[in-house]
């Protein structure tokens, strides 16, 4: 009996947020908004409905993630229509479920979650959902479409195939190239999903063969020792396309350490240590491919657009988009002066 | 309804006689065959590495790449013999290097130069190991605890350092001596420093009352005591040299990967635990070996490079290294059984 009352208290409840937030939506002579995509700043933005954002992503134990924050950070604080409720990150599922279950009690406005695990959080962002708070899913995805509104996140196959198609260009010409893979932790299947995409587009160049591939863990550490295996495994090679650039600082120190110059390196992620090896273009990295960790603030981008019931600006649609994959864009000495200021640390 | 009750089991009845009858030369042929058997298990992974591949296996640059590579967990595998032989055990190596590194490694510590980066690894290890110390020998913890929660914490402190930034070191003295020009007659320093470790480690234990009294407190604490050993005091002390050995394994992985990271010395501790027992150091206390341990350690470093350069991927690999660590146990206890 107590179950139908508090069921059927539940579908009333969703029922009318999802009437209060339709309303609110209709009744908005807030202009669309106009902000500039690719720009760093959105001050140009006008003052909207406040909205309070809820923020919960993992612990952030590695460059890329602790950028993550820092973006989700700076870019709220742009906005003055924007309160971020940001919680401790962490790695272990049942306590971001229960920072998650905070934020839904203290009725946030929109919930933008980097799940530390996307599967086991699938539940949570269900449960959002339906207590009529809209979730941007970032990167790590849920299982299924019905537990967020819209998911933005990087593309690991489009990294590999990027990287490949690169190296594959470099190497034109080159009769009987060889091409090695220092990849990330191979329990992830974002690892598979990079490694599938370089082998993909290595395909296109009949020239090439890959002959060794490796993995790290995305550590320094793991990064140096792996690295120097695969030098003195391969004593001649042209190319080697490493997954991440956190664990590319121990490989070069690696290839320092082998006093080896006679090939060239490519990147993952876009650290600013990487940005800058390749300004300076004295070693072997002549490029990284983006994992874009800005991906943060166009969440939070995101979230304010479903809180004031807007579009994106640039585009024609009334909302904002259910999906958005970011391009895996190569940054080599051409173009790494533009990609400067989001390099993590 | 009443069943019958097996009687209690008296507890003491398992434990071993205090003055086993066992002659010095016993167990030194003993220490002989364990030790024997390693290098046989070393041999055959050679003889593989050998044939898989010829030309980058046996070579100089290979083996001074093994060595290197064996050198940071090589002098914290050091210090835990010490722990384990005295019946300790100490979770928190891998916390404790990383914790060191990160602090060696700030822009304020780089600012004092090599002797301040050198100087702070070495002390915040020895300052961790020093509160392990004080908490098990003093404070009266189980082992296990006590470095659990120094595991926590360390990993914690090293990720508010950092927040979760790569540290890179600019410190050229520092980086040199990971480089080839700075290698003593194709000997990398590291080797050197491990080899050192080593050498006074084997002493320490061997050859001096301070690795009999380490033997003894593992062996039977209270007929330790009763024999006029400040129990404590060896503890403290043990817990304060492993914690010196993870000082210098962060100062030696600094100049190996030329940073400082809160995620350095990953399950450190589960391979410096691996590598004494397979060396014949009882996990139980009162008994350990310093060479068996770094023979474990070259065991282990000796396999992921043949797979490294066979190009075997990580899961052949982690399935391999199990079944390679029972096969060394197995092989071990059979050759010192029958003799």
């Amino acid at each position: 009996m107590s179950h139908l009352t508090s069921r059927r208290g539940l579908l009333f409840g969703t029922a009318a947020v999802s009437a209060g937030a339709l309303l609110t939506g209709c009744t908005s002579n807030e202009p669309k908004d106009e902000k500039p995509a690719a720009d760093d700043k959105p001050a140009d933005d006008k003052r909207g409905k406040e909205v309070t954002i809820g923020f919960a992503g993992p612990q952030a134990d590695h460059g890329w993630l602790n950028a993550i924050n820092d973006n989700a950070k700076s870019r709220a604080r742009n906005y003055q229509d924007v309160t971020l409720e940001i919680t401790e990150g962490s790695n272990d599922t049942a306590t971001q479920i229960g920072q998650i279950e905070t934020l839904i009690n203290k009725k946030v406005d929109v919930l933008v979650v980097l799940p530390a695990d996307g599967k086991a959080l699938t539940q949570v962002g269900l449960k959002a959902m339906r207590a009529g708070i809209p979730v941007v899913n970032l990167d790590r995805v849920f299982n299924t479409p019905q537990a967020y509104r819209c998911w933005i996140g990087g593309d690991n196959y489009g990294m590999g195939l990027n990287a490949g198609h690169y190296i594959g260009e470099k190497l034109k010409g080159r009769s009987n190239a060889k091409v090695i893979e220092l990849a990330g932790l191979d329990n992830l299947e974002l690892t598979q999903q990079r490694t599938k995409g370089f082998d993909d587009a290595l395909k296109n160049y009949p020239n090439i063969r890959k002959v060794a591939r490796q993995a790290a863990d995305f550590t320094v550490e793991s990064g140096q020792a792996k690295m120097a295996q695969l030098l003195q495994a391969q004593p001649k090679f042209d190319a080697v396309w490493n997954h991440d650039d956190d664990q590319g600082v121990g490989a070069l120190r690696a290839v320092e350490q082998a006093g080896r110059d006679d090939f060239l390196m490519v990147g993952g992620a876009g650290a600013l240590s990487a940005f800058q090896a390749i300004k300076q273009d004295d070693g072997v990295l002549k490029a990284t491919v983006l994992y874009p960790p800005t991906m943060a603030a166009s969440a939070i981008d995101l979230a304010r657009a479903l809180g004031q019931g807007k579009g994106v600006g640039g585009l024609a649609e009334h909302e904002i988009p259910a999906s958005i994959t970011l391009y895996s864009a190569v940054v080599d000495k051409d173009n790494v002066e533009q990609y400067m200021s989001t390099g993590f640390r | 309804m009443t069943q019958p009750v097996s009687p209690p089991r008296d507890s003491t009845d398992k434990v071993p006689p205090v003055g086993q009858h066992l002659t010095w030369r016993d167990m030194m042929a003993r220490a002989d065959v364990r030790t024997l058997s390693l290098l046989g298990v070393l041999a055959v992974l050679v003889v593989i590495g050998g044939i898989t591949k010829p030309d980058e296996f046996l070579d100089t640059r290979n083996l001074q790449l093994v060595l290197t590579q064996a050198s940071v967990i090589g002098v914290v595998t050091v210090g835990m013999t010490f722990v384990i032989t005295s019946g300790g055990i100490d979770l928190s190596v891998g916390a404790i290097v990383a914790l060191a590194s990160v602090w060696a490694t700030t822009v304020a510590t780089q600012e004092y130069g090599f002797g301040g980066i050198l100087l702070t690894a070495v002390l915040v290890g020895l300052g961790c190991g020093l509160v392990n110390g004080l908490l098990i020998a003093y404070g009266a913890m189980v082992p296990f605890i006590a470095t659990l929660a120094m595991l926590a914490s360390a990993r914690g402190l090293a990720l508010q350092i950092t927040d979760g930034r790569t540290q890179i070191v600019t410190i050229d003295g520092v980086l040199e001596l990971g480089e080839r020009d700075s290698y003593v007659l194709g000997v990398p320093p590291l080797v050197l420093v491990f080899a050192v470790v080593t050498v006074i480690g084997w002493l320490l234990l061997n050859r001096t009352t301070f690795g009999r009294r380490t033997v003894a407190v593992g062996g039977n604490p209270e007929a330790a005591r009763l024999a006029g050993i400040d129990v404590r005091r060896q503890r403290l002390y043990l817990y304060l040299l492993s914690g010196l050995c993870c000082g210098i394994a962060a100062f030696l992985l600094i100049v190996l990967s030329g940073s400082g990271q809160n995620t350095n010395g990953n399950l450190y501790e589960l391979d410096a635990i691996a590598a004494a027992i397979i060396g014949g150091t009882l996990l139980s206390g009162g008994r350990g070996t310093i060479t068996g341990s770094v023979l474990g350690v070259l065991i282990f470093t000796t396999i992921t490079n043949i797979f490294a350069l066979n190009n075997l991927q990580s899961d052949v690999q982690q399935i391999a290294k199990g079944a390679i660590i029972v096969a060394a146990v197995l092989v071990q206890r059979r050759t010192a059984s029958t003799t």
